[in-house]
């Protein structure tokens, strides 16, 4: 019984509480015993059995009364980044270990509004800075996936939102939430299989959200299947006067649109600048598997040029690290979190920072000060900037000519703990694909349509035009059709 | 722009002119932070007007108050500005305990308000043009305190996420007068628009003095800039001890190191804070938790014809409707109250010049007295008004009305009330007035011999006898007539 009822999909779950086949707070039982039995993943920094039984009895009483919204009586998990009322909330730094808000994010407050139960706060890179989820200061994720030929290699699941990833893959929760600011909901989506999204910007609230790079963070929703991932976006989307940057429009039934629609006509890009050196050669074809089907389900494809890819790394890794090093200056020592008590202003600044943030976290602080400093700024930053504005008119020539863009998610499969540590610009590489979104503000998702020879799933993108996220959930649901994989890491298929 | 300057400082070997230029920080007049809901007033408990994004809390995000952003475009329309339709809010990075989030949301290089100028008025009747280079908009940061404790500073976060707006001059003024005038004219604008109070005291405007010292005609010498100067008593005193300390150096052969200066009020002396080589760097750039501030011509256009006049154009105003001296109308239109209080004087038709006396004379002396301002005055601009209409009816005379006038102020009873109450009546009935001379002049004859005879200073004395005998009611005018006719 147990073990069905964490296998089931968000839409299942809902179908079995209406049928009241199982009350929500039976299902919530049974994902913590399972969060319970797989410690060893690391997904979670907080564990909230006592908030989530007591949510989830509240969401029973609803139902009772027919009240009941778009994610009723599901447990889900959320990622360390989003600001909790009365749960601790650590962005996976030592900063922030025992930082309890007064506050709950508008993303999450969307969430609960719509009945959901809190499991717990999943692991991940700390400040959301990484792709691996090795920073965080609670340790690494590991993958619940195993690598075919040594089932005893650790495996990251990818990140920064490693740990909610590792968690919906490995049925510690239906669902979850991540943050994406170069590919951090898309990469580890597509290391784990699963499903997942990340909303043009402006249509998730970023109020609440730790902020990493303003300008390029986006929350989204990370689940097993497309309309699982099309219910939590209908639950997270929506207007928001506490953040500027929230854009005021109509959220579309997004799940409404997965029961009945044609791709025929519709135009599929294929950018070439996407074929990059060290590409695995199972990824390309898999690639190519997916134009074929999505030829087959009436879709054109056709070539695009994004010529402007190649400095999409270099732009990304001038302006996320500026806008980091000022959104972390309040994390001083001052008023909340860590402080490291010293003689003078200047030592507890010191003192408290160098204790508090880890290695990449410093890196990138010291990367993002230098390239806003006096003589640097315009070499840099501004440039960066300017290349940045090249980027999105690539993707606006683009969709001139088709509808979306097929991609990869990322040029490997997930890799070995302990892999690519010594070389950060390794690391970085790995954000090829996903970066460019980012600095476009366009929407995108990961889907899982296959694995590699090694066993271990492989995912391709959908980028879409700006607010596109029903066709991108629409092409998405026909790969998913299409590729039919059970995506369970248990069975490694 | 005419160097006409007769504020030139006699040195050892020649003349210096000074040369400055203000960085003017004054406080939005607002119900709200600039980009927070917290209160702004002044004066409450610390630490009790701070929100979330004041306190700078993980994932909290700044919101435009759009009543602050009005209030800048005011202010530019009353400095004669042009209005920046599109603007960017910048981060000024630095670590300092009362910046929460260790960056101030300022304007840098795209401020929402660029050149215009401000016209300042002179003690010797001259006016002269101040160009403004611009006036952005920012926060304001916390307070630290530092004397509560031995080793510990506190601090206060009520006024940090206030709303400033700081109004920067062209190196334009040449003496501590012309400072003192800026920062009037200034705040009288300000006073006018509603758009900031002022209060110097309170903190809601200071100024940052950049202070030069050159020979006449000469190139612009190196300048200090002198901080956070809070009244225009200290302004005027830091600027006498700044120019005097540099045109020293230059005189013994040194040189002026670019610096920041501090004011220390105690001692009436400028010290250094920091030197060029220390400037920190601010690291700005564009807040990318808020869009460009777009604004739309027609709103502009809005604030702009439904601005209120403004204290040169109803100076001139009240010149040319009213005949009032130049004198006269800059002291009713030094404070939007006064003129208010004056209009309200003139809402009926009376003698502007006589009504301009009555409250620049009468009614300021009066309430300068009881240290009360004309907002807090006793009498009304109704009540003053029906003053002056008796007199200018003849009802009282100008020394009657004087004690009218206290007794109103005292009592708040109306000027009729008073008069039919006290029998004050002025005597205008010729009969009684010559019934009156005829007992004056008959109780005198040798007196009256006298003048007949060529002392015609003994006019006076008849007429003081025969005001003293009619209780001082008799209308002066028709008393002279009169007794001239009587006396010949």
């Amino acid at each position: 019984m147990t073990e069905s009822l964490v296998n089931l999909t968000l839409v299942q779950a809902l179908d079995g509480l209406k049928k009241k086949s199982f009350s929500s707070v039976e299902l919530t039982h049974a994902y913590l015993a399972n969060m319970q039995q797989k410690r060893n993943l690391n997904a979670y920094i907080s564990e909230t059995p006592d908030k989530a039984l007591a949510m989830a009895k509240q969401s029973d009483q609803r139902r009772v009364k027919d009240m009941v919204g778009l994610l009723e009586g599901v447990p889900v998990a959320i990622k360390d980044l989003f600001c909790t009322e009365g749960v601790k909330t650590t962005a996976a730094s030592r900063i922030l270990e025992n930082f309890i808000p007064t506050y709950e994010s508008t993303i999450t407050q969307n969430i609960w509004k719509n009945g959901a139960v809190l499991l717990g706060k999943t692991n991940l890179d700390e400040f959301a800075m990484g792709s691996s989820n090795i920073t965080s200061h609670f340790g690494p994720v590991i993958s619940p996936w195993k690598h075919g030929s040594d089932r005893n290699k650790k495996l990251v699941p990818g990140g920064s939102s490693g740990g909610s990833a590792a968690a919906v893959s490995a049925r510690l929760a239906v669902a979850a939430t991540g943050t994406d600011t170069g590919g951090s909901i898309r990469q580890p989506a597509a290391f784990v299989g699963i499903v997942g999204l990340k909303p043009t910007y402006g249509l998730c609230s970023r109020w609440g959200i730790v902020a990493f790079a303003s300008s390029l963070d986006q929350a989204g929703p990370m689940a097993r299947t497309v309309g699982d991932t099309a219910l939590m976006l209908q639950a997270m989307a929506g207007y928001d006067p506490q953040d500027s940057t929230s854009v005021n429009t109509q959220v579309p039934d997004y799940f409404a649109a997965l029961k009945n629609y044609s791709l025929r006509g519709l135009k599929i890009g294929i950018p070439k600048e996407y074929v990059v050196p060290g590409m695995a050669p199972e990824i390309e074809k898999l690639w190519q598997q997916g134009m074929n089907w999505l030829k087959s389900a009436g879709a054109e494809i056709q070539e695009v040029q994004l010529p402007h890819t190649k400095y999409a790394l270099p732009t990304y890794y001038i302006i996320a690290p500026a806008e980091a090093s000022s959104n972390l200056a309040r994390y001083d020592g001052v008023r909340y979190g860590l402080r490291i008590p010293a003689q003078t202003l200047d030592d507890m600044y010191e003192l408290t920072r160098a204790a508090g943030f880890g290695r990449e976290v410093k890196r990138r602080i010291l990367i993002g000060t230098y390239v806003l400093s006096a003589g640097y700024y315009d070499a840099y930053y501004v440039k960066a900037q300017k290349l940045r504005a090249l980027i999105l008119q690539d993707f606006q020539e683009a969709y001139k000519k088709v509808d979306v863009i097929l991609t990869p998610t990322a040029p490997t499969q997930a890799f070995g703990l302990g892999e690519k540590m010594s070389d950060p610009i390794s690391m970085y590489l790995n954000d090829v694909f996903t970066v460019p979104v980012n600095l476009a503000g366009l929407p995108a998702i990961s889907v899982p349509v296959g694995l590699s020879s090694d066993k271990l799933p492989l995912g391709l993108q959908l980028i879409g035009k700006p607010f596109g996220e029903t066709t991108l959930l629409q092409v998405a649901h026909q790969l998913e059709k299409n590729a039919s994989l059970k995506n369970d890491p248990d069975l490694g298929e | 722009m005419a160097e006409t300057n007769n504020n030139l400082i006699q040195g050892k070997n020649g003349l210096w002119e000074i040369v400055m230029g203000l960085e003017v920080h004054a406080q939005i007049s607002s119900q709200s932070k600039l980009f927070s809901g917290a209160a702004a007033d002044f004066g409450a408990e610390p630490n009790t007007q701070v929100s979330l994004v004041d306190a700078a809390m993980p994932g909290m995000l700044p919101v435009i108050n759009a009543f602050c952003i009005e209030q800048a475009i005011k202010t530019g329309l009353g400095l004669n500005a042009t209005i920046n339709l599109k603007s960017v809010f910048d981060r000024k990075n630095y670590f300092y305990p009362d910046l929460p989030a260790g960056y101030q949301i300022s304007q840098y290089l795209y401020p929402i308000v660029g050149s215009g100028y401000l016209t300042i008025d002179l003690a010797n009747g001259q006016s002269k043009k101040i160009r403004i280079t611009r006036l952005h908009l920012e926060q304001d940061a916390g307070k630290s305190i530092h004397d509560q404790h031995p080793h510990k500073t506190y601090v206060d976060l009520n006024r940090a996420g206030i709303a400033l707006m700081e109004i920067v001059s062209e190196p334009d003024l040449r003496s501590a007068e012309e400072v003192a005038a800026y920062l009037k004219k200034l705040r009288m604008i300000m006073r006018y628009l509603k758009t900031c109070d002022g209060n110097m005291e309170e903190g809601s405007m200071r100024c940052d003095i950049n202070v030069s010292v050159r020979h006449p005609g000469g190139n612009l010498g190196t300048r200090c800039e002198i901080k956070n100067v809070n009244s225009i008593r200290f302004a005027q005193q830091a600027i006498d001890y700044e120019a005097r300390r540099q045109i020293d150096i230059l005189e013994n052969g040194g040189t002026i190191e670019q610096e920041t200066r501090l004011f220390d009020a105690n001692k009436g002396t400028t010290r250094t804070m920091r030197s060029k080589e220390h400037a920190p760097d601010y690291r700005y750039f564009p807040d990318p938790d808020l869009l460009p501030l777009l604004l739309k011509k027609e709103e502009v256009q809005r604030l702009k014809d439904t601005l209120i006049e403004l204290p040169d154009a109803k100076k001139q105003r009240l010149i040319d409707q009213y005949a009032l001296s130049a004198y006269d109308a800059t002291v009713l239109v030094s404070e939007p109250e006064i003129a208010t209080y004056y209009e309200k004087l003139l809402s009926k038709k009376r003698d502007p010049k006589v009504a301009a006396n009555w409250l620049i004379v009468e009614l300021f002396g009066y309430l300068n007295k009881i240290g009360k301002t004309i907002v807090e005055s006793p009498i009304s601009p109704e009540q003053l008004g029906e003053l002056v209409d008796l007199i200018g009816a003849g009802v009282l005379s100008g020394k009657m009305a004087k004690d009218v006038f206290v007794e109103m102020a005292e009592t708040g009873q109306a000027a009729g009330q008073i008069v039919s109450k006290r029998g004050l009546q002025q005597v205008t009935n010729s009969k009684e007035i010559e019934r009156i001379i005829q007992q004056v002049l008959q109780s005198n004859p040798d007196k009256v011999a006298e003048y007949k005879s060529g002392k015609d200073k003994l006019f006076g004395f008849f007429v003081g006898q025969v005001m003293k005998a009619s209780d001082g009611k008799a209308n002066p005018a028709l008393l002279n007539e009169l007794l001239k006719k009587a006396l010949s």
